[in-house]
C-alpha cells in the first residue's frame, strides 16, 4: 500500500523539480498526501466499522441519506472555514439559520414569489454577515463577542417575527429545495456541493483566497504587504453569513415552515466539522475538503449509531469524545510533521 | 556541582546523529567543550547549528551518539534535565513575554515568595537589577519588555540565562539583532564569563567576533563537521572556505561607478511620534547607508517613507510625484518598496509555500477575475527565486522550512516583483549565511546599476560601508551626519551613531 502511495507520488512530483534528491521529494511528497489524508483516514475507518456491523448502513439510500442529513452543517462549515482560516469566529450562524428561514417563509407566506423570499433571505445572510464583519474588522472588536451578540439578538429577532409559534405552510413554493432531487440525488446535496465547489475556488484559486491564507498565517506581514486585509476581514464574516443564509433557505425548505428555535446549536456543530477537518483555530491553515470530510465523520457516526440503536444520549458523549480523538491524533501528527529549519 | 577550574571538559559530544523524516540533519558531529575556553561554532544557515543545540540543550533528542557530561554519559528527557545540569542557553529566536515587565521576565519561573506563596516584589526586582547588572544594562526592571529594542531584549534574555549559575552557557548568534557598540559590549561580557571559568559555545558567523574570542572553532557544514581547529591555527580564509565549501572573495566590490543620476526618492520634513523631521534624498543608482545605534529611529524613519507607519507630517516623492503615505502599505502604489526588519514577524506567511509568498500583494499570477492557481503561481515566481538563487525542493515548499538566508531571499524576491523605484533594505544579511550575503549583495548592486535608489540599514559596519556611496548617521531619532567619500569610516560612524560629535544641531539638509 505505502509503495503504491509512494510510486504514484513519485510520479506526480516528478515533473516539477529535476534538482532536487529523489529521497527529499519522495518525503515531501509522502508528507502532504498524508496533510491532504488527514482526518479522512477516520472516515474511511468509521465507514468500514458501520458497514461491517451494520449491513443496511453501506446502501446508496442510506449514504444518501448521511449526506442530505449533513447538507446544511456543511454549508455552514464552509462559510465557516473561510472565518476562521482569518484566526476568526463565527457564532452567529446557527441564529443567522433561524433569522434567514424566518424571513424567506414569512414573504412566502404573504405571497411574495419564491425568487424573490429566497433573495431576501440571502440579503439577510449577507447582511448579518457584512454587520458582524465591519464590526469586528473596522472596530477592532473581538469576533468570538460581536458573533456571540448576534448570535442572541438574531435568535430574539426570529421570536419576535415569529411570535414565538411554528409558521407552516402546506405549500411552500421552494420546497422543491428542501425535498425535491436531481437525477436522483436530493437538492440539498447539490447545493452543497455547489457550496463547496465555488468555495475550493474561491479559496483555492483566486488571489482573495491567498489573501485569506496569508491574513491568517500573519496579518502584520499582510498588511505590509500591501494586502487590504480589513477588507478581507469584512468579506469573509459576509461569505458565513451568505452561507447561513443558504442553510435557513435549505432548512426552512425541507421543514415547509420555519421554527423559532431553528438552527439553535448549529454552529457547534459546524464549528466541530471545521475544526475536524484540519483547520486551525489560529488561523492560516485549512481546507474546505477537510471541513466537507468533517461534517461527514458527524454524519456517519450519527447515522451508525442510530442503526446500531445506540441511544442518542449515549450518542452525545461519543461524539464528544470522537472529536477530541481525530482533532489529537491530527495535532501529533502535525507535530511530527513539522520538518526542521535551520 | 560547580568546578571553576580552567580546562576541564565539562561536555562533550561525540557522534551525534540526528534526522528529521528522512532528512539527515546532523551526521557523526564531535565536539568537546572545555571551562574556560570559547568553542565557537560556524557554518551557514541549515549546516545544523540549531539542531545541534536542541540536542546539547535537551529540546530534542539525538538519533545516535553521545552526550558526556564530566565524562559521564547522560540522557536528557527535556530541557529542564540539560538546566539541571548546568547548561544555559540563550536561542536565537528571543522567549520573552512581551506584556511582561523587564522584572517579571527574568525571574518568571524562579520568583521570589514570600511564606504563604505571596510573590516578593522586593526581592524579584533586586534579583533583577543584580542580573541586569551582570549584562551591564542599565534598564529599569519595571519597563514592559515589549517596549524594548531588539538589542536590549537580547540583554535580558542573557541575564536570564545567567541567573541559572550555569557551568556551560550556548550562545546562538547573541549578536545578530545588536548594534555594533551592544554588540562590543556583549562580547566583553562573553569574556569576562570565560575568566571566571564559564565553558562557552558560542555561534556565530561574524569574522570579527570569532577573531576576538574563540580558543577553538568547529565549522558544520550540511549536518557534519567540515573543519575543526584551535586558535593557532585560525585563519579567516580556512574558515570562510570551509563553511561555503569554496573561497569567498570580496564580498562587498560592488564595482559601481559613483551614482550621479536623477533624484529619485525626496523626502522633506517627515516626522511622526518616533521620528524627528527628516530630509534625505537618494538618486538613481545611488545606494545610501543608514547607521547608527539599535533604537536610533532608522527603521522608524523608513516606516514612514514605505507607508508602513503613518507619518504626523512632511512629504516624500517619487520622481517628483507626491506619495500618498497616509495609506498603509500604499507607497507600494508609488514602486516603493521595503523588506522589513524581522522576516518572520512582519514579512513571511511561514505555512504558506515560496510561490505564494513571492507573490503575495503583488499583480503576479493574476488572472482574469482574480482567479490564479499553484501553477501560476510557481511560474510567475520561478525568475525571480532564479535570479536570488533560492535552495529549496521546490517552489511549493511552505517558507517555514527553509533556512534564514533562503527565507530572506523569498522576502526580497517580492520586493522586487513590485519592481520598485526606491528599494528599502532594513537589516536584510541579519541572521543569513555568509552564501546568502554574497547573493543579496551582488541583488543589490545589480538593481542600484538599473537605476533603482537603495537605502540599506545596517548594524554591521563593514556592510554599510562596503556597499554604499554614502552613509547617513542617526542618533536619537534623526539624522546627524552624512558621510562621504574619504569620511566613510567606521570610526565616524561610531562617533557619530553614539553621539561622541554633534556636527550639527538643526535638522540635516542633505543636498545630494
Amino acid at each position: 500500500m505505502n509503495d503504491i502511495v509512494a510510486a504514484e507520488h513519485e510520479r506526480a512530483v516528478d515533473s516539477s523539480r529535476p534538482t532536487a534528491p529523489k529521497r527529499m521529494r519522495l518525503h515531501a511528497g509522502l508528507s502532504t498526501l498524508a496533510d491532504r489524508l488527514g482526518v479522512a483516514i477516520a472516515l474511511i475507518v468509521l465507514v468500514v466499522l458501520f458497514a461491517l456491523v451494520a449491513p443496511y448502513f453501506l446502501t446508496v439510500v442510506n449514504l444518501l441519506d448521511v449526506a442530505r442529513q449533513i447538507s446544511v452543517t456543511a454549508i455552514l462549515g464552509a462559510g465557516l472555514t473561510f472565518v476562521i482560516m482569518t484566526a476568526g469566529i463565527d457564532l452567529s450562524v446557527g441564529s443567522a439559520v433561524g433569522v434567514t428561514a424566518f424571513a424567506a417563509v414569512s414573504l412566502t407566506l404573504d405571497g411574495a414569489p419564491a425568487p424573490l423570499a429566497l433573495a431576501v433571505a440571502l440579503l439577510a445572510g449577507f447582511a448579518v454577515g457584512l454587520i458582524n464583519g465591519v464590526l469586528v474588522a473596522k472596530l477592532g472588536l473581538a469576533a468570538f463577542i460581536v458573533t456571540l451578540a448576534a448570535l442572541t439578538y438574531l435568535r430574539g429577532v426570529t421570536y419576535v417575527g415569529t411570535g414565538g409559534t411554528t409558521m407552516f405552510s402546506t405549500h411552500l413554493s421552494y420546497s422543491v429545495l428542501g425535498q425535491g432531487s436531481v437525477l436522483g440525488i436530493p437538492v440539498p446535496i447539490v447545493v452543497m456541493a455547489a457550496v463547496f465547489a465555488i468555495g475550493w475556488y474561491v479559496l483555492e484559486r483566486t488571489v482573495f483566497g491567498r489573501w485569506v491564507h496569508a491574513v491568517g498565517g500573519n496579518a502584520e506581514a499582510a498588511r505590509l504587504a500591501g494586502i487590504p486585509v480589513r477588507r478581507v476581514l469584512v468579506t469573509v464574516y459576509v461569505i458565513s453569513g451568505l452561507c447561513a443564509g443558504i442553510g435557513g433557505i435549505l432548512s426552512s425548505a425541507k421543514l415547509q415552515s420555519a421554527v423559532p428555535d431553528l438552527g439553535t446549536g448549529y454552529e457547534l456543530s459546524a464549528i466541530a466539522a471545521v475544526v475536524l477537518g484540519g483547520t486551525s483555530l489560529m488561523g492560516g491553515r485549512g481546507s474546505l475538503i477537510g471541513t466537507l470530510v468533517g461534517a461527514a465523520i458527524i454524519g456517519v457516526l450519527v447515522n451508525g449509531l442510530t442503526l446500531l440503536d445506540v441511544s442518542s444520549f449515549y450518542q452525545q458523549i461519543i461524539q464528544g469524545v470522537v472529536i477530541v480523538m481525530a482533532v489529537g491524533l491530527d495535532r501529533l501528527r502535525t507535530r511530527n510533521a513539522v520538518t526542521e529549519g535551520a | 556541582m560547580k568546578s571553576q577550574v580552567a580546562g576541564g571538559p565539562v561536555a562533550q559530544l561525540v557522534g551525534i546523529a540526528k534526522s528529521f523524516a528522512h532528512n539527515r540533519v546532523l551526521d557523526d558531529v564531535t565536539l568537546t567543550l572545555e571551562a574556560g575556553r570559547v568553542h565557537v561554532l560556524a557554518g551557514e544557515n541549515g549546516a545544523g547549528k540549531s539542531t545541534l543545540i536542541k540536542v546539547l540543550t535537551g529540546i530534542e533528542p539525538q538519533d545516535a551518539g553521545d552526550i558526556l557530561i564530566d565524562g559521564r554519559p547522560v540522557e536528557f528527557n527535556g530541557p529542564g534535565d540539560a538546566r539541571a545540569l548546568g547548561i544555559a542557553v540563550v536561542h536565537q529566536e528571543l522567549s520573552l513575554v512581551p506584556d511582561l515587565t523587564v522584572a517579571d521576565n527574568l525571574m518568571l519561573g524562579v520568583e521570589p515568595r514570600h511564606r504563604g506563596g505571596r510573590l516578593d516584589f522586593r526581592s524579584a526586582r533586586e534579583n533583577a537589577v543584580a542580573a541586569l547588572n551582570r549584562v551591564g544594562a542599565s534598564l529599569s526592571p519595571g519597563v514592559r519588555v515589549g517596549q524594548l529594542s531588539v538589542g536590549e531584549q537580547q540583554l535580558i534574555e542573557i541575564a536570564r540565562a545567567l541567573s541559572e549559575d550555569p557551568r556551560l552557557l550556548v550562545l546562538d548568534e547573541p549578536t545578530a539583532a545588536l548594534s555594533q557598540k551592544e554588540a562590543g559590549h556583549l562580547l566583553g561580557i562573553v569574556e569576562e564569563l570565560r575568566a571566571q571559568g564559564l565553558a562557552i559555545l558560542y555561534i556565530s558567523h561574524r569574522m570579527e567576533e570569532i577573531h576576538r574570542l574563540a580558543d577553538h572553532v568547529t565549522v558544520l557544514r550540511d549536518g557534519h563537521v567540515a573543519d575543526s581547529m584551535p586558535r593557532a591555527d585560525m585563519s579567516e580564509d580556512r574558515i570562510v572556505t570551509s563553511m561555503v565549501g569554496r573561497p569567498v572573495n570580496d564580498l562587498y566590490d560592488h564595482g559601481r561607478g559613483s551614482a550621479q543620476g536623477e533624484v529619485r526618492l525626496s523626502v522633506r520634513g517627515l516626522r511622526s511620534g518616533v521620528v524627528q523631521e527628516t530630509s534625505l534624498e537618494v538618486r538613481a543608482g545611488e545606494v545610501v547607508g543608514l547607521a547608527g545605534i539599535v533604537g536610533a529611529g532608522r527603521s522608524e524613519l523608513c516606516r514612514l517613507i514605505a507607508g508602513f507607519d503613518r507619518a504626523d507630517g512632511g512629504e516624500v516623492t517619487v520622481d517628483g510625484q507626491r506619495v500618498d503615505i497616509a495609506r498603509a502599505g500604499g507607497a507600494a502604489g508609488a514602486d516603493i518598496a521595503m523588506l522589513p526588519e524581522s522576516r518572520k514577524a512582519q514579512g513571511l506567511f511561514l505555512g504558506m509555500s515560496i510561490a505564494d509568498n513571492v507573490c503575495m500583494g503583488t499583480a503576479l499570477a493574476k488572472r482574469r477575475f482574480g482567479g490564479t492557481s499553484p501553477s501560476r503561481l510557481r511560474t510567475a515566481a520561478k525568475p525571480l527565486a532564479d535570479r536570488l538563487r533560492v535552495r529549496a525542493t521546490s517552489l511549493d515548499q511552505p517558507v517555514g522550512e527553509l533556512s534564514g538566508g533562503n527565507q530572506q531571499k523569498v522576502l526580497l524576491a517580492r520586493c522586487l516583483a513590485k519592481k520598485p523605484t526606491v528599494l528599502i533594505l532594513d537589516e536584510p544579511t541579519r541572521g543569513v549565511d555568509i552564501g546568502a550575503k554574497a547573493d543579496i549583495y551582488g541583488l543589490i548592486n545589480d538593481i542600484a546599476t538599473q537605476g533603482v535608489a537603495v537605502i540599506l540599514i545596517s548594524s554591521e559596519l563593514p556592510e554599510v560601508l562596503g556597499m554604499s556611496d554614502r552613509v547617513l548617521v542617526m542618533h536619537q531619532r534623526r539624522i546627524v551626519a552624512e558621510l562621504t567619500g574619504k569620511d566613510m569610516t567606521e570610526e565616524h560612524i561610531v562617533r557619530y551613531a553614539t553621539g561622541l560629535v554633534r556636527k550639527q544641531v538643526e535638522p540635516v539638509e542633505v543636498n545630494s
